[in-house]
């Protein structure tokens, strides 16, 4: 019976050491001298800019990856065409890339002397939102792609022997069913697209107030000696936990007692 | 009666064909335009293979691929027991400890570097600095991969039959026995799923990693440190190179991971 | 012998075992049958140790093993979905036993040949389960719990998984080995026909508690309640009393306390027949009846007969 009480100390202490302590403690140390401060630090012109852009970049990268997502879901399990084995890979590779790696890439592609280059597209806006479509891409596919393959086609053929068009029985048969694992990808790619760092960060040139995000921000502040890294650190802490609070919510399958 | 039932099946399906070629269509092309174009251009424009056995980039791989190896070491001996205590104990609040396994994936990746840096860097409350160090680069990894293992284990645990526990307790199985002969056999495969994933993860990582290394060359510069100062410095050519060996070699570890784990499981052919 | 002294067993509001008492007689092949939530599965778990009881005791040969886990009880259990060791070839599955108390090699060599003979899986073992059938992984199954010579061997619906001619041939298998080895042997099933079939006593269990236990030809015979009478065979209510079908007797005319029915429906069961019956207020009956008897009537559907019972019983509460 000890040993479980052992396995239990040492779980929740390795979370507690590695996670908990020093998200509490950034959250005393940033609350320390109250609100207002922190307040402060967050409603700068720069810091409201950068919000703005995460949220721009979020706004674009999400919807799109949805739609891509369901689709190429459905191309991958409901249309099983030569090289679907191919997609499925590439479709996953974003999350073994090293962000870096991503920037670099599009950077070569679209910068100065690339193959698309000379359109504006690095540093600046779209060459970001290019880097948060890439590294979101891949979680709503694989939410949904598990979820069609266990409903299987039975249902989908009924409703074509009862004369339904495609675009109904998706509506009326296929969507119902995927419908909350969409809305667990969505949640996921939300949280990627909002946190994206390394990526952003190669493509956009961090000029402040331009094409500065709030994760770029944060470092920017953070090797400025400005405690106002910490506020805005905070802010995105508090989006983080929004979405576990979403993600818990909205997660396929319980794996506890 | 026939004629009918053939008119009801070419309608639908008539209609129905555009909507293969469509969703192949487009998921292609939108894949092509977003991930393969940036590859194929990485992999193009990478030459200067000369920098890449520079004795800066080979410490910086050599240090990266031993950081990673032992990150997933440790998640899987953590990451077992993280999981074990989810599905086989129970107590008050573990549903909050469950959702907290979350949190990593959830937290942008350089909040994560700032607050290890807030509590084990230089301010440090508890007199522990890690910054600089390549312990400083452990904490910042085994953060950011600590859900790979834990996720791909608990189900599996969850679904475990307990009769086979039964079985090996009537056969005389202590419980340690049991947890060696039995239990850790059929986690395994999961165990090994989940520590390729924190590998690759930890291989890849930039956000959390880039202000507790303070990028110090051949002490804490990590692979994606070190092509982030090639690009600041002007050498994308020398970059891209950097980032096809480490990728290369990255695959060429999780390939082997993946034969082990289908060794594995072999019996289950 | 094996003997179980006022068990009881909750789990939550749910009581499973409710004071039960039973003996197994040494070296006798013994039955708990009864519908599913009766308790039986949760009585072999308890005297197999895999359950603890809330109250009772349970005793090895004269010894109080109540407190004492599976390990050390030197029961051999089998279960109902087989519980094979997936990662282990059969060979490593049988000889589990002996490895973990490791025993020298070639013990466990000569002992697993011994059993995959008996078990006759011998050409397979080193195939692991995912490549067996419902019946051979039994098979092996068994040849496992015994590797460890159990002093007391404990089945749990061991054929429950299996199509009904494997279930019928394994039944019939296990009969035998019992014959070779006099092992105790406690068989836990839902099936009627497997408990008489099989065992040399049956225990009726209904709802957590003890209806009748006796030899399968006594339980037939002289049931102890209406629940045994039901469950064990086929049988005719009418108000208190129960009549089996194959004590109806057919007549075609009138004759004193004869009832009048009429023929609903004739069904061949190959040998025998079945000939159901509907009184005039509606009550049904069936009849069990050979060919031979049917054609002498030239029975039909929708004929008039008149019915009296050549055995009935009559259960005083």
């Amino acid at each position: 019976m000890t040993a479980k009480y052992a396995l239990r100390f040492a779980s929740l202490g390795y979370l507690a050491l590695l996670l908990v302590a020093p998200l509490g403690f950034i959250f005393w140390r940033t609350f320390e001298h109250g609100v207002g401060p922190v307040w402060a630090a967050v409603t700068t012109p720069d810091a409201l800019h950068a919000l703005k852009v995460t949220l721009v970049l979020t706004a674009i990268a999400v919807p799109n990856n949805t739609i891509f997502g369901v689709l190429c879901a459905l191309a991958i399990v409901r249309h099983r065409y030569p090289g679907s084995g191919i997609v499925n890979a590439v479709v996953d590779l974003p999350l073994a890339l090293s962000p870096v790696v991503v920037g670099l890439a599009l950077l070569l592609l679209y910068g100065r002397g690339g193959w698309l280059g000379g359109h504006g597209i690095v540093f600046a806006l779209p060459g970001m939102v290019l880097a948060t479509i890439f590294v979101s891409l891949p979680f709503v596919v694989r939410e949904v792609v598990p979820v069609l393959r266990e409903i299987g086609t039975e249902q989908e053929q009924a409703a074509a022997t009862l004369g339904a068009s495609a675009l109904q029985t998706f509506r009326r048969v296929t969507w119902p069913a995927i419908r909350w694992a969409t809305a667990y990808g969505v949640v996921l790619t939300t949280a990627r697209a909002l946190g994206e760092f390394g990526a952003v960060s190669v493509v956009s040139g961090r000029l402040a107030g331009q094409t500065e995000s709030l994760t770029l921000y944060v470092q920017d502040r953070y090797q400025s000696f400005d405690t106002g890294a910490y506020a805005a650190a905070v802010v995105l802490a508090l989006l983080a936990m929004a979405t576990l609070l979403l993600m818990t919510r909205l997660r396929p399958k319980e794996g506890i007692q | 009666m026939a004629a009918n039932a053939e008119a009801l099946s070419a309608a639908p399906a008539a209609r129905r064909s555009l909507a293969p070629g469509l969703s192949i269509g487009l998921s292609t092309v939108y894949l092509s335009v977003i991930v393969l174009l940036p590859l194929a251009a990485l992999g193009w424009k990478a030459h200067g293979w000369g920098a890449v056995s520079t004795p800066q980039a080979t410490a910086a791989l050599k240090l990266t691929l031993g950081l990673s190896l032992v990150v997933a070491l440790v998640n899987a001996v953590a990451g077992t027991a993280i999981a074990w205590t989810l599905v086989r104990d129970r107590f008050a609040g573990q549903g909050l400890v469950n959702a907290l396994v979350d949190l990593p994936f959830a937290l942008p990746t350089i909040v994560a570097g700032l607050t290890l840096l807030a509590l084990y860097g230089p301010k440090s409350p508890v007199g522990i600095n890690a910054a600089f160090t390549r312990w400083g680069l452990l904490l910042a990894l085994l953060f950011v991969t600590l859900p790979f293992v834990v996720r791909t284990v608990q189900p599996v645990l969850f679904e475990l039959d307990r009769e086979l526990e039964d079985a090996a307790a009537s056969l005389g199985a202590g419980r340690f026995t049991t947890f060696l002969r039995i239990i850790f056999p059929s986690i395994l495969p999961a165990v090994l799923s989940g520590a390729a994933l924190a590998f690759a993860r930890a291989v890849g990582e930039f956000g959390a990693v880039v202000l507790m290394s303070g990028n110090l060359p051949f002490k804490t510069e990590v692979v994606s440190v070190y092509v982030f100062g090639r690009l600041e410095s002007g050498d994308s050519g020398g970059a891209a190179a950097a980032s096809v060996v480490i990728l290369l070699t990255s695959f060429g570890v999780l390939l082997a991971i993946g034969a082990l784990r289908r060794w594995v499981t072999r019996h289950d052919r | 012998m094996i003997s179980a002294r006022g068990i009881v067993k909750r789990f939550g509001d749910f009581i499973a075992l409710d004071d039960v008492s039973v003996d197994v007689p040494t070296g006798s092949l013994t039955a708990l049958l009864g519908p599913s939530g009766s308790g039986k599965s949760t009585l072999l778990r308890v005297i197999a140790g895999l359950e603890q009881p809330d109250a009772g005791e349970v005793s090895l040969d004269g010894e109080d093993v109540t407190r004492r886990p599976p390990q050390s009880r030197g029961v051999g259990f089998v279960f109902q979905h087989y519980a094979a060791f997936k990662h282990l070839t059969v060979w490593d599955n049988v000889a589990f036993g002996l490895t973990i108390r490791r025993r020298p090699r070639r013990e466990i060599e000569q002992r697993v040949s011994e059993l995959l003979d008996l078990v006759q899986l011998t050409g397979l073992a080193k195939r692991y389960p995912a490549q067996l059938s419902g019946g051979q992984r039994q098979r092996m199954g068994l040849a496992r719990a015994l590797a460890v010579d159990p002093t007391v061997l404990l089945l749990d619906e061991p054929f429950g998984a299996l199509d009904a001619r494997v279930r019928k041939e394994l039944r019939l298998w296990l009969r035998r080995l019992h014959d070779e080895t006099h092992t105790t042997t406690v068989i836990v099933t839902h099936d009627q026909e497997e408990a008489m079939d099989v065992a040399d006593r049956v225990v009726v269990m209904n709802g957590g508690r003890v209806e009748q236990t006796a030899p399968p030809r006594e339980l037939y015979d002289h049931p102890a309640n209406e629940f045994v009478m039901s469950f064990v065979g086929p049988v005719n209510r009418l108000g208190d009393t129960f009549i089996r079908p194959h004590d109806v007797e057919l007549l075609l005319e009138p004759n004193g306390s004869t009832q009048e029915t009429m023929v609903q429906r004739l069904v061949h069961l190959g040998f025998e027949v079945r000939v159901e019956l509907v009184r005039d207020d509606g009550e049904t009956l069936s009849a069990q009846l050979t060919r031979e008897q049917v054609e002498a009537l030239e029975l039909q559907s929708g004929q008039i007969v008149y019915v009296r019972p050549t055995r009935q019983t009559v259960f005083s509460d």
